[in-house]
C-alpha cells in the first residue's frame, strides 16, 4: 500500500517536472437552502423566507469539491483548496469541503449578497493570490439559478472553459472536457489554467466519514475579507419584490384511460 | 433603446429559440439587430433577413466561430455589444456558454432566464427552482439578458426586410479547442418546441421501456423527455433531462410518466399548459400539479393509451 504509494509519488514528480500534471485546484462553493426545501416568497414580497431553513452546500459545489478530490486521489493534484463567499455562517460549508477531503479553506466574509460578477472578481483576486491550475465551479447555484459566475471568473482572466461538464480528462499538458448540451454531448480541450463547472453526471460525491469530520477541524480555513482583496462587490441589480408564481388550478383524478382520453380530447382539446 | 440579439444556428438553419427572444426584444425597443456568428452561415444570415422586427442582420462568418466556442464568441459579442442597450440571447446551453463571458468583458452584470419584460430596465425571473419569481431592475448601461424561451411566443418569420452588414473580426483566442460533438439524431421535435411532450421517470425501470413512450409519442407528434433519474440511470441520454437543470418547456400537452414530481423536475415543466401524471402512488407530488391524473401501473396503462388515441 505504502509501497505503492511511493512509486505513485515519485512518478507523478516525474511528470510534473515534465509538465504535465501535479495541479492546485481551487474550488468556490456557495452555502444554498438544502435543495430538498421548498422555499416561499414572504408575504410582503419582500425577499425569499429563510428562516429556520436547512443549509447545505450548493450540490453542483459538491460535485466540484468530489471531483477535486479525485483528482488528488488519482496523484493529478496537488491541493484543494475550497473557497466561499458569504457570512460567517459559511464556514460550516468550507468545513463540509475540509471533511469531503480538501486540504484547506478560504472565507471571503462579507454581509452583502455578492452577485455572480462581483463573487467571480473576488474569486479572480483569490486565483491572482494563490494561483491555481484548474478552478472547479457548479454549474449553477440552486438559490440564484444564476449559472454566470464559472463563466464570468474565466472571461476576467482570460481563461478558457469547459461548462457542463459530465467528465474531464487531463491530456497533453492541458484537460478535456466533456460538456452537456442541448443536443448531446460536446468535447473541447482547454489549455491550462481552465475553468470547470460541474454538471450532475460528472460524479457521485462521497459523504463525509466521521473521522473526516473530526480531522477537518483542524484543518486551516483562513478568513479575509472584501476590502483585503480590494474589489468592488456593491450590487448592480436592485431586486424590486419576490413573488409566489402562478398557481395551477387543481387537478382531476381519471379512473380509467377512457376518461383521461375522453378529457384529453373533449375537455382540454389538446389531442384530436 | 438599440438591441443587440445573438442568434442561435448551427451555420446551416435559425434555431428556433432566436424567434422567441426577438418577441422579447420587441417588448423592450424597436431598434433590434441580429448577430450571427459562425462559419459558412451566411444562408442563415438570408434566412434571418425576413424576421419580423429585424432592423439589421449582422453577419461574422469566420473560421473563429464556427463552433461557437465561448471564448471567441464571448469577446465577439462584448465588442459588437458595447454601443447597444441590450444583449439579448436565448438560454440555451450555448447562450447560457458565451454570454456570461461577453457580460463580464463589458463589467455589466447578466439577468438569467427572463421570463417577462417588465420595462427596458425592469425584468421577471424564476429563482430556486421557479419557487419564486423576481422582479428584477438593472441599474447596469448595458442590460445582459439571457431570455427563457418558453415566456416567449415566437415572432413572426416572414415580412421583415433587414440588410445584411458584414462584421471583419475574426479573433481565435487560441485557448480552446473543439475535439467533437455526439449529437442526438430523432426524427421528432425538439424537445423545448414541442407541442405534446411525453416523459419518463425511473418508474420506466430500463431504456428499452422508453419504446412504450414512442408509440404514443408517434401518435401525437411529441417529443420525449426524461426526468434526472432516467437519465443518471442511463435509460436515455442527457439532452432530455427536463428540470431545474435540465431543459425548459412549456407544451400545450405535458404528459409524466413514473416520474414522482421534485420540485426540480416541476421546475422544467410546470408552466404547461395541461398536464397529465400517470404513476401507482396515489401520494407523488406530481398529481399537484397534474391537471389529469390516472393512478395505475404504467406498464398497463402505456399501451392501452397508445391504443386509444
Ligand atoms: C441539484 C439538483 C438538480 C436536479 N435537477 C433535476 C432536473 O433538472 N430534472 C429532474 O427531473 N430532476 C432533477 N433533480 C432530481 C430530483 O430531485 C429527483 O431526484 C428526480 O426528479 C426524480 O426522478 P423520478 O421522478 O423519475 O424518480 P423517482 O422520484 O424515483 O420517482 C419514480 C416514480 O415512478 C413511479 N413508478 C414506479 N413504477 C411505476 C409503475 N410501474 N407505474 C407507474 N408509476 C411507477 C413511482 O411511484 C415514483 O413516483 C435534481 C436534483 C438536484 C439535487
Ligand atoms: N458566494 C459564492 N461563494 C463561492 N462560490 C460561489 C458563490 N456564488 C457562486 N459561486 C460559484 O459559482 C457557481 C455558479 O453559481 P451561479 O453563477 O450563482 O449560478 C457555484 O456553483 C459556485 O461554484
Amino acid at each position: 500500500m505504502l509501497y505503492s504509494a511511493v512509486i505513485e509519488y515519485a512518478l507523478n514528480l516525474c511528470l510534473y517536472y515534465k509538465g504535465i500534471i501535479f495541479m492546485k485546484v481551487l474550488v468556490p462553493i456557495k452555502r444554498v437552502v438544502d435543495y430538498n426545501v421548498k422555499v416561499r416568497a414572504k408575504s410582503d414580497e419582500s425577499g425569499v423566507d429563510l428562516a429556520n431553513v436547512k443549509m447545505a452546500i450548493n450540490p453542483f459545489c459538491e460535485i466540484a469539491v468530489e471531483e477535486a478530490v479525485r483528482l488528488q486521489e488519482e496523484g493529478k493534484a496537488s491541493e484543494v483548496i475550497a473557497v466561499s463567499i458569504g457570512t460567517e455562517a459559511s464556514q460550516e460549508q468550507l468545513r463540509t469541503a475540509l471533511a469531503l477531503g480538501a486540504d484547506k479553506a478560504i472565507l471571503v466574509q462579507t454581509e452583502v449578497e455578492v452577485e455572480p460578477l462581483g463573487v467571480a472578481k473576488l474569486l479572480k483576486a483569490v486565483v491572482e493570490k494563490e494561483n491555481p491550475d484548474l478552478i472547479i465551479l457548479g454549474k449553477q447555484a440552486i438559490d440564484d439559478d444564476a449559472n454566470q459566475t464559472g463563466q464570468m471568473l474565466a472571461a476576467l482572466l482570460n481563461y478558457p472553459q469547459g461548462t457542463f461538464a459530465s467528465e474531464i480528462e487531463l491530456k497533453d499538458g492541458g484537460i478535456e472536457v466533456t460538456r452537456e448540451v442541448d443536443g448531446g454531448l460536446q468535447t473541447v480541450s482547454l489549455s491550462l489554467p481552465a475553468i470547470v463547472t460541474t454538471d450532475l453526471r460528472l460524479n457521485e460525491p462521497r459523504y463525509a466519514s466521521l473521522p473526516n469530520i473530526m480531522k477537518a477541524k483542524k484543518k486551516p480555513l483562513d478568513v479575509i475579507t472584501t476590502e483585503d482583496l480590494n474589489v468592488d462587490v456593491m450590487p448592480r441589480l436592485n431586486t424590486l419584490k419576490v413573488s409566489p408564481p402562478p398557481e395551477r388550478a387543481s387537478g382531476v383524478i381519471v379512473e380509467t384511460v377512457d376518461e383521461l382520453v375522453d378529457k384529453l380530447k373533449n375537455e382540454a382539446k389538446v389531442i384530436t | 433603446m438599440s438591441i443587440l440579439i445573438i442568434a442561435e444556428h448551427d451555420n446551416t438553419e435559425l434555431k428556433s429559440a432566436t424567434l422567441n427572444v426577438v418577441s422579447a426584444a420587441q417588448k423592450i425597443g424597436e431598434e433590434i439587430d441580429l448577430l450571427i456568428a459562425g462559419l459558412d452561415c451566411r444562408s442563415v444570415a438570408e434566412e434571418a433577413t425576413s424576421l419580423e422586427g429585424i432592423s439589421k442582420v449582422l453577419l461574422a462568418d469566420k473560421p473563429a466561430y464556427e463552433n461557437f466556442l465561448a471564448e471567441n464568441v464571448g469577446s465577439l459579442v462584448a465588442q459588437m455589444g458595447k454601443d447597444y442597450s441590450h444583449i439579448l440571447a436565448p438560454a440555451t446551453t450555448n447562450g447560457k456558454n458565451y454570454l456570461p463571458r461577453a457580460a463580464a468583458l463589458l463589467d455589466v452584470s447578466q439577468i438569467s432566464d427572463v421570463s417577462s419584460v417588465v420595462s427596458e430596465d425592469t425584468f421577471e425571473r424564476p429563482i430556486y427552482a421557479g419557487n419564486c419569481i423576481a422582479t428584477v431592475q438593472s441599474k447596469d448601461p448595458i442590460k445582459v439578458l439571457t431570455i427563457r424561451t418558453t415566456g416567449f411566443d415566437a415572432c413572426g418569420e416572414t415580412g421583415g426586410q433587414a440588410s445584411i452588414e458584414e462584421v471583419s473580426i475574426n479573433e481565435d483566442l487560441e485557448i480552446s479547442k473543439f475535439i467533437k460533438e455526439e449529437l442526438a439524431e430523432s426524427d421528432r421535435p425538439e424537445l423545448t418546441a414541442a407541442d405534446v411532450v411525453i416523459s419518463g421517470g425511473r418508474g420506466m425501470q430500463n431504456g428499452e421501456n422508453f419504446s412504450l413512450l414512442e408509440g404514443i409519442a408517434d401518435k401525437l407528434g411529441a417529443a420525449i423527455g426524461a426526468s434526472r433519474a432516467a437519465v443518471d440511470s442511463g435509460f436515455v441520454p442527457n439532452d432530455m433531462q427536463v428540470g431545474q437543470t435540465g431543459k425548459i418547456v412549456a407544451p400545450n400537452l405535458y404528459i409524466a410518466v413514473g416520474i414522482s414530481g421534485a420540485i426540480q423536475h416541476l421546475a422544467g415543466m410546470k408552466d404547461s399548459k395541461v398536464i397529465v401524471a400517470i404513476n401507482k402512488d396515489e401520494e407523488a407530488p406530481i398529481f399537484q400539479v397534474a391537471d389529469y391524473g390516472l393512478v395505475a401501473d404504467l406498464f398497463e396503462a402505456l399501451p392501452e393509451l397508445e391504443n386509444k388515441i
